[in-house]
């Protein structure tokens, strides 16, 4: 412990050296959650692929792009309303954010029936935007996009969209699944026997990264 | 300020974020204002340099705060961010290598289908 306090006091720099040099634990945090954060750099770039691929295609086509703004728009209290779903959408998964950071804060305070219920919310909001998800695929489907062609433009757009928005939907689906998990535990008293809520904060992460994930998409698929 | 550093290290070597939950509402405010307002870049029909500069910035400033607080990375060590937010910009090489491949092949289908 004395160890630590010397490299405590160590200027930035020095201290990401001192914490690197030696053969002794590189992330003073625990495993779980350095192991997750290594995976979802390694999922960044996944997704990163995804939309460079999908920069590729829409500059090198000679057909004009599809406009999202119109191919998005439903057709509400009679008038098409621009993109509603996919603003909806947007702030359904924003406030599962929101509600997963509550249930993490809950989680540190021991504070289990807050904690399971904001993760139940959480997962009930994540599952909500996948029922969402599904309605605008049939929808589009209904309309004629498949990933080969489409009724307005560069076909490309269907293969760029089913691949972005299934690959975010299914980190979705994972993601309920995975908050349901731990919330069955944290209801058990599972993380008070083993002293440590980590495992909430772990899987906020992902539940954030999702979320975060969703922000490039919405800017770079449904905005640009 | 020294006394805030040893108490945000003490926290970091226990694997505690425990913080108060005012900056998490005011957070989700925030991204609830700052996704509104990339919506009305859409909504008022906003085109050009300004519709990109818009949403770019709208998007970074979003996923910087969900990093930062909700993902507690302002409140880890140097390492720890170092290692996760540093390998990313490899990717600044990638966009700019397939920006390029995609102008080319834009160019050469326009020789090669349009006369």
């Amino acid at each position: 412990m004395a160890h630590d306090a010397q490299v405590a006091a160590l200027p930035p720099l020095k201290e990401v050296v001192a914490d690197f040099a030696a053969d002794k634990q590189a992330f003073q945090v625990p495993w779980g959650k350095a192991m997750m954060w290594i995976f979802l750099l390694s999922d960044t770039f996944i997704f990163s692929c995804f939309l460079t691929a999908y920069m590729n295609v829409r500059m090198s086509t000679m057909v004009d792009w599809p406009n999202p703004s119109q191919v998005f728009a439903l057709h509400m209290f009679g008038q098409d309303i621009p993109m509603v779903l996919i603003a909806i959408m947007t702030f359904v998964l924003i406030t599962s954010s929101g509600t997963m950071a509550l249930a993490v804060n809950y989680g540190y305070r021991r504070d289990r029936r807050r904690t399971v219920l904001f993760l139940c919310a959480t997962a009930a909001l994540g599952a909500t935007f996948v029922g969402m998800q599904v309605f605008e695929w049939t929808k589009l489907i209904m309309e004629g996009v498949r990933p080969w062609e489409n009724p307005w433009g560069a076909a490309q757009f269907g293969s760029s969209f089913f691949m972005i928005t299934g690959f975010h939907g299914c980190h979705v689906t994972a993601g309920v699944i995975y908050l349901l998990i731990t919330a069955k535990r944290v209801s058990s008293g599972f993380y008070d026997r083993k002293g440590s809520y980590e495992t909430v904060e772990v899987a906020g992460l992902y539940w954030h990264f999702v979320d975060l994930v969703w922000v490039f998409i919405f800017a770079f698929f449904y905005l640009w | 300020m020294s006394q805030a550093q040893a108490q945000a290290q003490a926290q970091a070597t226990e694997g505690h974020q425990q913080h108060p939950l005012s900056i998490y509402l005011w957070i989700w405010v925030l991204l609830f204002v700052l996704s509104a307002f990339s919506y009305m870049v859409d909504f008022f029909h906003l085109e050009g340099m300004l519709r990109w500069t818009l949403i770019l910035l709208f998007m970074t400033l979003k996923a910087g705060f969900i990093v930062a607080i909700f993902m507690h990375m302002a409140w880890e060590r140097l390492a720890l961010k170092l290692a996760i937010l540093m390998p990313p910009l490899c990717l600044l090489v990638l966009i700019g290598f397939m920006a390029i491949e995609g102008d080319y092949t834009f160019i050469t289908r326009g020789t090669a289908f349009l006369r």
